[in-house]
Formats: structure tokens, C-alpha cells, sequence
């Protein structure tokens, strides 16, 4: 099972956590004003990167926060971790060469 | 001085080197595309064709899944073509001349709540309106055709009954696939393992051929039928796919005595269950949360599973997992497939079969070569379209239920 790192409460098994899929998807500014082709890519559609993959967990059996992670869908191995408040760290591609799997 | 090593048995395919161009390029050796390609031939008399896998033959989902098939689905899209491919299963074995030990045992899919009960009736009218087989059984009833289930009230999900559908069962997944090769190598089709498509050729919006490892091959038509790496290929296409790739994993006991004689399928306590003809109890559930190229999952998904099959099934008490492992499914938003044109000219895609395609392979082949051989969908794939998404018009199977595998 993976383990993540919560930014408020520090390693937990994976367990404790609920997936929230691809990060940084802004909900539309004006909703109202979208074509059904652009509410169709808002809804449905989203990246499905082999690689390093930006995504959400919630710390759902603990403090509940939701939170984000670098992940290697590859190998699983997670990159980084970060609030919501903070940009997206820049991660290189393939950045986990040599790393721990 | 050693024996030596007796004669290798005849082989069911050439391993011919890649032409320059074909008339149809299918890219995906599973299950799918070997359908796919022995119906373009077999239906349509196009045999100038190459299926172009990047690792060996059905080495993907196609040897990992638990082999459940059943047509017992709630919309009438989906029975449309699921039922077809059980009617295409039932005389497939004669017609590739092949025994891959499709054993029509049925299928229980459990209930345990009240809207369990519900949906299960629900299903069952459903379903025999679109002349699929389907009954209603209480669980006395269910208890007589699988005596090894716990029907005991005394659970913390007790079984309240159950939907059969005796034409469903399982088969020999590997067999399936070597039998399709067979047959299509036999009428021309070159089959190419080790060879990964790395990009596309196109001239414009169409596309002429692909790119591989080894080297470029052109082609009148291509088609996607890549499961878990869809989403990789439609990319190097210059196309976006609503479809989540996840881990899905599965898990065998050791070898054991026939105990058990159907499938048990329980989407609430969530696992289903069957005997493979060698005596392993073959089990499975639902896919790992994350996203995942990896084949393989995490184990808390594996015991949740177990703990499912012991409530259900105390004599499983004393028996040894053997192994497990995971494949690769392509999961769409409203778990029902895509079968269609793309935005490229003269590309099509199959996928978002997610966790339930290895049922439909003959279905899937069937519309996917009728699609390429003809630019258009088929009846049965016409509402399976990538333009669902913009129109609303989805076929939900996710909340209709009986839904995974
Ligand atoms: C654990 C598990 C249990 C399942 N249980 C069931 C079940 O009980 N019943 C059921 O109906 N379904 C089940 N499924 C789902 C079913 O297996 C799939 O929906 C189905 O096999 C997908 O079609 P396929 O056979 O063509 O896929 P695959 O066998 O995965 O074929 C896709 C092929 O494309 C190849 N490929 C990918 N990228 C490239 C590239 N760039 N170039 C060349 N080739 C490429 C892959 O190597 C692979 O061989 C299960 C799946 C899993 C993983
Ligand atoms: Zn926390």
C-alpha cells in the first residue's frame, strides 16, 4: 500500500486517505458562458499521464484536509507533496531514476 | 546424458517482420484486438492486416481478468451488445474450431439491502424485455444452486436473494486469445509482437500510418484497441479520451477440489468469486482509488476482497492465496465502452472497457471492424460514441449496478 505524508499530520498509510484524482482543475469562472464542448472537457475529461501526475488526496481518517501529490504513475513512487496554497513543484520528468520504489 | 527436450508442439501463428504498409493497422494484441482483426477479415475480406502489440500476445488485461461473461446488463444500449457477444461466445468455440472451455455455469449477482433488492428486480424486468435471461431467486432458491454461499440471516449483510442468468459463465481467457490468432494468421493476418507504436504518420487531420519500434508502417486505417494505454496513444494522436487508467487486481487460491459451481458476484460486500477449471478460486473486486500504470495495487484491496469471500463463503476458511496481480483498465465516466471515430480521419478507438471488457471481445471486434472496414459505427456501437460526452447522452452503468466485470 502506498504511504503518503500528510502536510498537517505527517506519514500515514494509505488507508487513512481517499483519492481525488488530477490536481489544479479550476472549477469555470463563468460556467453559464461555456460551450457544451468546453463542459464536456470540464466533466469528463482529464489528463491520464504515464508519469509524474499531479493528483489530490483527502486526509479523510485524520484531519480531513485535502492536499496534493506528485506521483509517478509508473512506479508509484510519490515526488512531492504540497498544499493547495502552494504551485505546483516543478518535478523532471523521470526525476526518479535511482529512487526508492 | 540428458534427455532431449521433445519437439515443440506446432505453432498457432507466423512471427512475420512488419510490412511496409497495410490496408488496417489494429494497434493492441489483447483480446480486442485479435477480435477485431479476425472479423475485419473473417466480415469484411480485408486480410491485408497487421496487429501490432507491444509486449507478447494477450499478455495484458487479457491474461489477467477473472473471465466472467454475462450479458445482464440494465440499459438497452449495453444489453444490445453485450448479448451479442454471449451469442457470438456460444458458437465461437466451433467456429474457430478451439475449445476454450466456455462453460456456461451462470452467474448470481447478490443482494444484500433493500436497494440491492430493487435494482436487482428491476435488472431482471430489464433485462428480459431485451430477451436477455434473467431470473429473480430467493435465497433458498440461491442457496440450491450455490449450496457453499452463507445464506444465514445472521450476518452483517445478510444475501436477500439474488438475479441468475444461466447462459453466463466463464472461459479460458489465454485460449481465447490464441484461438482468435489462429484463425485470423490462418486467413492472412500478420500478427507482430514486440512491436510498440511510438507515434502516428498523418497528413493533415488523417492518418497514414504509425510510427513503431520497428520502424514506420503505413496504413489505410488504424485502430486503437490498447485498454490501459489508450489514453497514451490517443495523446501522441493529438486527441484527449474521457477514460481514468487504474490498477485492477485479482487473486487465485492453490488448487482445489470442485466446491464451487457458478459465479458469485456481490457488488455490495464487493467481491466475486468462481472455480477455474483446474480447481483455483479465482476472485476479484473493484479497482485500486489512484491512478496507475504500474500492473500491480496495493494489498489493503486484496484482504477487503478476502474479507469479503470468507463472509460470504465460510469454507473458504482454511484455503491459501497462491498469487495475485494486477492489469491495467481503462475506466470511462459512465462505465460503458467507447467504440468510434476519433477527431482523426481514418482513426478509431476502442476503450473504457474499464473493468468489464473481456465478456464483450467478441461484440467489441465485431462493431470495431465494421467501423474501420466501413468509416461508420454499427448498430451496436452507434450509441458507444466519443460524442456522448458533449451530448449528455451517457449510458450509465456505474449506479445500474451488476456493473463491475
Ligand atoms: C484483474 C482483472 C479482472 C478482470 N475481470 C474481468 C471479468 O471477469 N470479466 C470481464 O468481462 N472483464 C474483466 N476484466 C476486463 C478485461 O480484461 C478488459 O476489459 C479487456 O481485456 C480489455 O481488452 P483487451 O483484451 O484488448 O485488453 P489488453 O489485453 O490489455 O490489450 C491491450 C494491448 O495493447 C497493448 N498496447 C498498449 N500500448 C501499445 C502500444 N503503444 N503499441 C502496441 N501495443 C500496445 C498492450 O500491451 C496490450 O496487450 C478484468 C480486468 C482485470 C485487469
Ligand atoms: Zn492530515
Amino acid at each position: 500500500m502506498l504511504q503518503l505524508s500528510c502536510p498537517w499530520c505527517g506519514p500515514r498509510d494509505e488507508t487513512e486517505y481517499h483519492y481525488g484524482g488530477q490536481a489544479h482543475v479550476p472549477y469555470p469562472e463563468d460556467p453559464s458562458a461555456l460551450t457544451d464542448e468546453e463542459w464536456a472537457e470540464y466533466l469528463f475529461f482529464r489528463d491520464n499521464t504515464k508519469g509524474p501526475f499531479a493528483e489530490r488526496w483527502a486526509h479523510s481518517a485524520g484531519c480531513r484536509r485535502w492536499f496534493n501529490v506528485v506521483r509517478d504513475t509508473r512506479t508509484y513512487q510519490v515526488l512531492a507533496v504540497y498544499t493547495n496554497s502552494d504551485p505546483r513543484p516543478a518535478v523532471r520528468f523521470g526525476a526518479e531514476a535511482g529512487g526508492p520504489r | 546424458m540428458a534427455k532431449p527436450l521433445p519437439e515443440h508442439p506446432a505453432w498457432l501463428w507466423r512471427d512475420p517482420d512488419p510490412k511496409a504498409s497495410y490496408d488496417a493497422i489494429v494497434v493492441g494484441g489483447g483480446g480486442h484486438g485479435l477480435a477485431t482483426a479476425y472479423y475485419l477479415a473473417k466480415n469484411h475480406g480485408i486480410t491485408n492486416v497487421a496487429v501490432l502489440e507491444k509486449g507478447w500476445l494477450a499478455g495484458g488485461n487479457m491474461a489477467r481478468n477473472t473471465t466472467i461473461i454475462r450479458s445482464n446488463y440494465l440499459w438497452d444500449e449495453s444489453a444490445a451488445i453485450y448479448e451479442f457477444a454471449l451469442r457470438q461466445w456460444e458458437q465461437l468455440p466451433a467456429e474457430l474450431d478451439y475449445d476454450f472451455l466456455f462453460s456456461q455455469r451462470g452467474v448470481l449477482n447478490l443482494a444484500h439491502t433493500l436497494q440491492d433488492v430493487r435494482e436487482a428486480t428491476r435488472r431482471v424486468n430489464a433485462n428480459r424485455l431485451n430477451r436477455v435471461d434473467a431470473e429473480w431467486l430467493e435465497p433458498d432458491e440461491v442457496a440450491k444452486i450455490c449450496p457453499i454461499v452463507n445464506v444465514s440471516p445472521d450476518v452483517r449483510y445478510p444475501v436477500l436473494g439474488a438475479t441468475f442468468q444461466p447462459r453466463a459463465g466463464i472461459a479460458k481467457h489465454d485460449h481465447v486469445a490464441w484461438a482468435f490468432a489462429r484463425a485470423c494468421d490462418a486467413m492472412g493476418v500478420d500478427i507482430i509482437q514486440n512491436c510498440e507504436v511510438t507515434g502516428f504518420l498523418k497528413d493533415g487531420d488523417r492518418v497514414t500510418g504509425v510510427e513503431t519500434t520497428r520502424g514506420n508502417i503505413s496504413a489505410g486505417t488504424v485502430g486503437l484497441v490498447a485498454a490501459g494505454h489508450s489514453s497514451v496513444l490517443a495523446e501522441k494522436a493529438g486527441f484527449r479520451l474521457p477514460v481514468q487508467s487504474h490498477p485492477l487486481q485479482a487473486l487465485v487460491s492453490e488448487l482445489y477440489e470442485p466446491v464451487h459451481p457458478t459465479v458469485v458476484m456481490s457488488n455490495h460486500v464487493h467481491v466475486y468469486v468462481s472455480q477455474a477449471h483446474k480447481g483455483e478460486l479465482v476472485m476479484g473486486a473493484g479497482v485500486d482509488a489512484y491512478n496507475g500504470y504500474g500492473q500491480r495495487g496495493s494489498f489493503h484491496v486484496i484482504e477487503h476482497q478476502m474479507a469479503a469471500a470468507l463472509e460470504l463463503f465460510p469454507i473458504f476458511g482454511r484455503a491459501h492465496l497462491l498469487r495475485t496481480w494486477g492489469g491495467i483498465v481503462d475506466v470511462s465516466p459512465d462505465a460503458s465502452p467507447i467504440i468510434g471515430p476519433t477527431p482523426v480521419e481514418n482513426l478509431y478507438i476502442n476503450c473504457g472497457w474499464g473493468t468489464g471488457g473481456f465478456k464483450a471481445t467478441p461484440g467489441a471486434g465485431w462493431a470495431m471492424a465494421h467501423t474501420m472496414a466501413t468509416g461508420a459505427p454499427h448498430e451496436l456501437n452507434r450509441p458507444f460514441g466519443l460524442e456522448r460526452f458533449v451530448t449528455g447522452a451517457l449510458i450509465d452503468e456505474h449506479g445500474a449496478a451488476a456493473v463491475a466485470h
